[in-house]
């Protein structure tokens, strides 16, 4: 059916359903500590705005964090459904760490979630500190887990193969787990949840000063606040991506040659070569048209030194080389991304150096701007590593083409359709909620999420009730 | 016993354990959605959320759980029942999603409108899943075609009058879970209601049990011989006169207006008991009519690994999700809030 193949539909389903919960967990994993921090600072100094803060926050994570549990379940069967044979070869390794993470980190957000939404007032600031905690810790330790699968089936180790069935056999746990470029993928994808939040919040707090502005208000503390703590963020932790892509590169170009080629649109290896840094990979005629080269600083970004030898595609047989058009654009998008965002600290640390943070327009233009700049990063880089592993899903071991259920196209055709309509009508839906609520500035004696509570009740809201000091709040606020 | 034939009866053990508590406590949250269809009352709904707000994600965690076992320790298991029941298994996690972001959804409403498409989006999400749910369970034991351990069959042979019969069970047991929740959980005009809920939907639950008992052994000559052969009759007759004795119990505290919890403790053990029926006719296969345990189990090393980490970390979650249980503790009523 128009040269479409049942592989390339249940490939098209699994990375649909994929890019969309991964945009969840990372707002998640930020966004808990994010609200960890808050929590802790407002106990340490009893200030008002922190907890207002807590409170405005905590209800749109409620939100993100149950998209990301629905979206997650889909993904825990998506392996069985879709990737059968996978399933069946790389189970023995993959389940295993799966459950884990379950038994660790899930049920550790799921056990303290309820506490942290709804149970201020029931248990007292320290165990709900405590809780709040807990979730931020399971958000970090389920990314954990989840990199540790995903880096082995990159970089595979620590098993053995069965020759009668195929299957990995594991051999040794720790090398599964601790496998050659986990560390790098780990601390990479942590900087990128942080950076999606920052730059979130951050946007939110600049809209708000905009917006203020504009009516003639004075901007309230906790925008200001939110704002201000959002661009430390930034200028601290976009520098601190960008080393940690360089030391990921490095590792990529030891294990995975021919991602590297594809992404650097290289085609012949050699020494000191050019870095492409605009151009239009052809798989057919095997060359990079159009190109726009720094000469040897190829050489010089991969391997630090002039002559350094930079693989090129020609060098792995054509049924191995991953698709390069895509991956090398989602690498740049990323890259360019990431200058921006360190464009953007620096701006802020200016400013802040000459005293108009709160007023420079551009500023908060800027930081408007960059609102999504951390997701479609985050999603950049993710494709660049997933279709750069191609065409294997386990790295030169297991073949996509080896990994695919025995589905019929038109059933797989049909639920693609019914995933697009779904996720694009309730996440959308999310999506639109939470802008509202971030559209609706943080208010002084802001209140929790309590579902019981008299606004609600009455069904609407933001009503002059949401200023009350009550629900979760109540005896909770610090004696002022 | 050698450790190849020893390890997947302990991981199997395990898995049935996860499945049950699946079962039973998101049986409870579903239910509720299920009887959002005879519930319409806006602030009624709004405590009957409350009462599982804080606790259903943790019990949706033991499907992961389930899955991610499966996955790991009986990975021939995973890699076919999921391929030959595709439809049904897409469509419970199509519903799980509808149900489960109505929770956050339906309290940020604006508008009657909204609200009403989530609270329909929490009641259907709920009662397919449910649905689903028992079909999976049905279309299992009915049993699914392999060949070289992949799927063989076609695209519907999951649906047959058997396994939309286990659907409908499903969805009336859980029900009956979510209304004896309720009356433990709520006070006055919605408890009542609830105990009137609970006595009906016993009565039918109990009449299916029966029918799906009878049904069962007659799919798979296997299933008769559990049943059947002296002396092993002896092991399970218990079970049907341990059902009897429950039912009994439970009319004597459905109409006892102080007893509040015994309901509900009442109908999970019918669910156990059935679980355990259930076991017993399975017994060895885990995709009947043709892979056993071991056949589908992984290598020694997946299965120490695997439950060396469920026997630490098991304990622990279930004494702190017992934490979260307890920190919310008693009824809910209209008035109420958490304080
Ligand atoms: C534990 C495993 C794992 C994890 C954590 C991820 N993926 Fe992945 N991904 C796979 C395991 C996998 C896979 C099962 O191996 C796929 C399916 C087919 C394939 O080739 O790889 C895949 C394919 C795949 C594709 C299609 C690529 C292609 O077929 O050419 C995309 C776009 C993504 N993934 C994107 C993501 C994103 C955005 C993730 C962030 C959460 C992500 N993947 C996490
Ligand atoms: C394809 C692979 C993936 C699978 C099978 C998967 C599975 C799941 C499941 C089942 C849940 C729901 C858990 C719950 O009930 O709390 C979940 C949520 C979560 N996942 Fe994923 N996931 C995948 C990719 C990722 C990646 C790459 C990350 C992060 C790096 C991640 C991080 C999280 C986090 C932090 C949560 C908690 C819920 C939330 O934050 O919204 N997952 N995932
Ligand atoms: C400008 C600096 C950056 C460089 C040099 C860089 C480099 C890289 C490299 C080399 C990879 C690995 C591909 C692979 O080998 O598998 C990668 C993956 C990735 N990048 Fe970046 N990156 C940068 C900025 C960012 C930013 C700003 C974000 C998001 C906010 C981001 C998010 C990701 C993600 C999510 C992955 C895939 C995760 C993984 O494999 O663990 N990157 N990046």
């Amino acid at each position: 059916m128009f040269g479409i193949s049942a592989l390339d539909l249940a490939r098209a389903q699994f990375g649909f359903t994929v890019a969309f919960h991964i945009l969840f967990p990372a707002f998640s994993i930020g966004l808990a500590a994010y609200l960890a921090v808050l929590e802790g600072v407002w106990l340490k100094t009893g200030r008002q705005v922190y907890l207002d803060l807590y409170r405005y926050w905590l209800k749109i994570f409620a939100i993100g964090f149950a998209m990301g549990v629905v979206s997650g379940i889909t993904m825990s069967y998506e392996f069985g459904t879709n990737w059968s044979r996978f399933a069946q070869k790389a189970g023995p390794v993959l389940g295993p760490m799966l459950s884990y993470e379950v038994l660790t980190a899930f049920f550790l957000e799921a056990g303290f979630l309820g506490v942290m939404l709804f149970g201020m007032n029931r248990v007292g600031r320290r165990l709900h500190f405590a809780a709040s905690c807990m979730v931020s810790t399971g958000t970090l330790i389920s990314m954990s887990w989840i990199l540790a699968s995903n880096s082995w089936m990159q970089t595979p180790a620590g098993y053995t193969i069965d020759k009668a069935t195929g299957r990995f056999l594991p051999a040794d746990w720790l090398r599964i787990i601790f496998n050659p470029s986990f560390p790098f993928r780990l601390v990479h994808m942590g900087l990128a949840a942080f950076l999606c939040v920052a730059f979130a919040v951050g946007a939110v707090g600049a809209f708000h000063l905009l917006r203020d502005r504009r009516a003639g208000r004075a901007p309230t503390e906790p925008v200001r606040v939110m704002f201000s703590m959002a661009m430390w963020m930034a200028a601290i932790v976009a520098p601190m991506q960008i080393l940690a892509g360089d030391t990921q590169g490095l590792n990529t170009l030891q294990y995975q040659p021919a991602k590297i080629a594809a992404m650097e649109g290289d085609w012949e290896s050699r020494g000191r070569a050019p870095e492409i840094l605009f151009g239009i990979p052809n798989m057919r005629t095997e060359r990079t048209d159009y190109r726009i080269e720094i000469p040897f600083a190829g050489s010089l970004i991969l391997t630090h030194s002039l002559d350094g030898k930079v693989p090129g595609l020609k060098q792995f047989a054509p049924r191995d080389r991953p698709y390069a058009p895509i991956v090398f654009f989602t690498f740049r998008i990323m890259v360019g991304l990431g200058m921006l965002m360190f464009a953007l600290g620096l701006f802020s640390l200016y400013a802040r150096w000459r005293g108009s943070f709160y007023s420079n327009r551009w500023l908060h233009r800027f930081a408007l701007a960059m609102a999504p700049s951390g997701f479609v990063a985050l999603l950049c880089g993710w494709m660049t590593t997933e279709i750069g592993r191609q065409p294997f899903t386990v790295y030169g071991l297991l073949r996509t083409t080896d990994s695919v259920s025995p589905i019929a196209l038109p059933g797989i055709a049909t639920s693609m359709l019914v995933f697009v309509v779904v996720y694009f009508v309730v996440f959308g839906a999310g999506l639109l909620i939470i802008l509202r609520m971030m559209a609706r500035e943080p208010e002084i004696g802001e209140t929790g999420p309590d579902p019981r509570q008299p606004t609600r009740a009455a069904g609407q809201h933001p009503g002059p009730a949401q200023g009350q000091p009550d629900g979760m709040g109540g005896h909770a606020l610090p004696a002022e | 016993m050698t450790p190849e034939h020893l390890l997947p009866i302990l991981s199997a053990g395990f898995v049935a354990f996860t499945v049950l508590a699946y079962i039973t406590l998101d049986g409870f949250d579903l239910g509720i959605g299920i009887l959002f269809g005879l519930e319409r009352g806006s602030q009624d709904r709004d405590v009957m959320v409350s009462t599982v707000a804080p606790v259903w994600d943790g019990n949706e965690t033991w499907l992961i759980l389930g899955g991610s076992a499966l996955y790991g320790v009986f990975p021939v298991a995973y890699g076919t029942i999921l391929p030959a029941l595709y439809p049904l298994v897409i469509a419970m996690l199509l519903a799980l999603i509808f149900r489960g972001v109505a929770f956050e959804f339906r309290f940020r409403a604006e508008g009657p409108r909204s609200r009403f498409a989530w609270d329909m989006s929490f009641l259907a999400g709920s009662t397919l899943a449910a649905m689903t749910q028992g079909m999976i369970l049905g279309a299992l034991i009915q049993g699914i075609r392999i060949r070289d351990n992949q799927y063989a069959g076609g695209w519907f042979d999951w649906l047959t009058g058997f396994s939309v019969f286990c659907g409908l069970s499903v969805v009336v047991g859980y029900a009956l879970l979510g209304a004896c929740w309720l009356v433990w959980r709520t006070e006055g005009e919605l408890q009542s209601r609830a105990r009137r809920h609970a006595r009906v939907l016993a009565a039918m639950t109990l009449g299916l049990i029966v029918v799906v008992s009878l049904w069962t052994p007659t799919l798979q000559l296997h299933y008769l011989r559990h049943w059947n052969v002296w002396p092993r009759i002896l092991y399970v007759a218990p079970v049907p006169i341990l059902v009897a004795a429950l039912a009994a119990l439970f009319w004597r505290s459905i109409n006892d207006e102080r007893s509040h919890l015994m309901p509900l403790l009442c109908a999970l053990g019918w669910f156990f008991l059935c679980f355990t029926g259930l076991g017993i006719s399975l017994w060895p296969w885990i995709v009947p009519p043709s892979i056993d345990l071991w056949q589908a189990s992984s290598p020694p090393a997946s299965q120490v690994f695997f439950l060396v980490g469920a026997a630490v970390l098991t304990p622990i979650v279930v004494g702190y999700s017992a934490y979260s249980y307890w920190v919310f503790r008693g009824k809910i009523g209209k008035e109420t809030h958490y304080h």
